[in-house]
């Protein structure tokens, strides 16, 4: 019943790309724990957690799209979403260290004990209990999304001055995240982390778990975003991004679409965040740069906007150049890189990867359709 | 607070709005009878446009009355509210949804729930498309039912927008120059489109064209910096000295 009222909201590339991560969920994981580690099949646990951490990066990109692609929200602060997911999963994972600390104090993280601090501050509550940090992934940057969202969008902040305060909102947290009176660890962030859910997180059992949850949870956000922007409700979106007035006119209250939708991805952009912390084993105020959330943007652009499966690809693609540029002798070079993508990008694929080569189908079906049209004439 | 309660659809008393010192609306008076269809004219900046933008909730105006339904304060509310009570407008430039196609165009107007979670779990039903198949014969749009808006002339949107404001049903109808940039033929198809309109809505139309006007052959108020001039039949308005000095004379 499910299965098919999902695949009933899938296109072709929906299903290809499903079946992509569903093929991925399989292959990866069998080539790093049963494939031995000299046949050149085998996938080293290194690269099965440089994989995750580009699916953690796809989920940010589905997120973004999701409100950008359909409602021409573009947010320029998505990264703060992420890193509050992210820092919701880092509080869990200090909790778990207990006393293995090198203060080895049975409560508070090292930190704290440095600073001198006698006891645990009051938001760190709770987070010893995986059930509750997990809900204060989606909490945490949904709540801060729904009051941010309940003012801009109320007062009809569009456009470029959304995007600028936007990123006002992340600067902001990337400064007070920074401070050692905030709690949070401040410059050096949280890491050394040694548990989660009772498995050591670098393990290679726990590295290969870690990996197959982010394909899945990219495929749950994959259906969920695809589910919303194929509804009656997805098509108010995207009503509300090309005709913002006219909408209002038909009765749609406006900034309760945006906030429904922003709120949604800011948790989808916590979760990818959340997913994110264990994989690469460390979270601190840089993840707040203003810097990372553009970058976003251009994952964004280059895949496709507006096209969700796009977006996933742009993120996974890009941070691959990255990787690679940067490991290499050309690393001080990949801003400029990376800004010439993006220009290039926009002018000469506006639609990005996955919206050009849509294009590129549709012309070359018409031209077969007219070639058969033509033979099918007599020559006159 | 007691307002006056009236037996008119739409009741505007003593409305001013100034923008920057600039009255584009000085106390207006207007009343609009529960089916009556009305044509508005006047020269540019006779405040027409700012008319419609304080009925719909765009404007909010200094000083005045607006009332809908005999009670309802309109001058409190914004718009999708008031598009929520029953008033449905059409811009000058046609705007419809070009990403999407001519039916969804129709789809999201229809009348029905327009809240998130409404839309979200939203399924298709029998009547809606019998009411989107009745509205799509009106307009005469049956064969582009699947093109995307983007993709139609200009007189198609201006129907395609006067087929949504039909899928709205609202009780009030504002029609903002619906003939502009349209062929003759269009014109006097539009003319016969509003005409049918008004048989069970009351309609509103601005329109500078006259000929069109003499078509719809209804009661014409004549606006001039931002207050009534006159109002009447077409050839009694188009007789008045004041209406030619200001207007028509031109």
């Amino acid at each position: 019943m499910i299965t098919s009222a999902i695949l009933a909201r899938l296109d072709l590339r929906g299903r290809l790309f499903l079946a992509a991560i569903l093929l991925a969920l399989i292959l990866v994981p069998v080539m790093n724990l049963v494939v031995p580690a000299g046949s050149p099949l085998h996938v080293p646990t290194w690269l099965v957690s440089l994989l995750g951490k580009y699916l953690c990066y796809a989920i940010l990109a589905l997120a973004l799209d999701l409100v950008w692609g359909y409602c021409g929200i573009l947010s320029l602060g998505h990264g703060a979403f992420f890193a509050l997911g992210g820092y919701a999963m880092g509080m869990y994972l200090m909790r778990q260290i207990g006393t293995r600390g090198v203060y080895g104090h049975p409560v508070l993280p090292d930190f704290m004990v440095f600073l001198n601090w006698k006891e645990l501050p009051w938001f760190w509550y709770g987070f010893d209990m995986f059930p509750f940090a997990l809900l204060m992934v989606f909490l945490a940057p949904g709540i801060l999304a729904f009051i941010f969202g309940w003012f801009a969008f109320r007062s009809r902040v569009t456009g470029v001055y959304l995007s600028i305060i936007t990123q006002a909102l992340t600067y902001a947290l990337m400064l007070a995240f920074f401070r050692n009176d905030m709690g949070f660890g401040g410059n050096n962030g949280l890491t050394d982390f040694k548990d989660i859910v009772g498995f050591p997180v670098q393990a290679q059992g726990t590295r290969v778990a870690l990996f197959a949850l982010t394909l899945v949870a990219l495929a749950g956000c994959y259906i969920l975003a695809r589910t919303i922007v194929t509804s009656k409700a997805g098509k108010v979106l995207v009503a509300i991004r090309d005709a913002e007035s006219r909408t209002r006119f038909l009765g749609f209250r406006v900034e309760r679409y945006k906030l429904f939708v922003f709120t949604l991805s800011a948790m989808m952009a916590g979760l990818a965040g959340a997913l994110y912390v264990p994989q690469v084993g460390i979270i601190n105020p840089s993840e707040f740069a203003p810097g990372n959330s553009i970058e976003v943007v251009i994952w964004v652009a280059v895949g496709g906007r507006g096209t969700l499966v796009g977006a996933a690809i742009g993120a996974v693609l890009v941070n691959f150049a990255k990787t690679t540029f940067t490991t290499g002798a050309l690393a001080p070079y990949w801003l400029f890189a990376l800004g010439a993508l993006f220009v290039l990008t926009t002018l000469y694929m506006p639609k990005g990867v996955i919206g050009t080569y849509a294009e590129w189908r549709e012309k070359r079906r018409e031209r077969s359709t007219l070639a058969a049209h033509a033979a099918s004439k007599p020559a006159e | 607070m007691n307002l006056p309660v009236t037996s008119f659809l739409l009741y505007l008393d003593g409305v001013s709005v100034a923008f920057d010192g600039f009255r584009a609306i000085n106390s207006l008076a207007l009343t609009i009878l529960p089916g009556e269809m009305r044509a508005i004219i006047g020269p540019n900046g006779a405040g027409k446009t700012t008319m419609m933008d304080i009925i719909t909730g765009k404007t909010r105006p200094d000083t005045g009355d607006v009332l809908f339904n005999g009670s309802v304060d309109l001058t409190r509310l914004d718009e999708a509210a008031i598009a929520n009570l029953g008033i449905g407008r059409k811009f000058q430039k046609p705007t419809v949804f070009e990403m999407h196609t001519v039916e969804d165009n129709l789809r999201l107007a229809l009348k029905a729930d327009r809240r998130v979670f409404r839309t979200l779990f939203w399924t298709d039903s029998e009547s809606e498309r019998e009411k989107i198949n009745r509205i799509l014969a009106t307009i005469r749009l049956e064969h582009l039912r699947e093109a995307s808006a983007a993709n139609l002339s200009h007189g198609q949107k201006q129907w395609l927008e006067i087929g949504m404001l039909l899928a709205q049903d609202p009780k009030l109808l504002l029609v903002d120059e619906p003939v502009a940039g349209m062929t003759d033929a269009e014109t006097e198809a539009t003319a016969h489109l509003l005409k049918e309109i008004a048989k069970d809505h009351s309609v509103i139309v601005v329109e500078h064209d006259m000929a069109f006007v003499r078509e719809l052959g209804v009661k014409v108020t004549v606006l001039h910096e931002g207050s009534v001039l006159a109002e009447g039949p077409l050839d009694t308005v188009s007789a008045d000295p004041r209406v030619i000095e200001v207007y028509l004379g031109r």
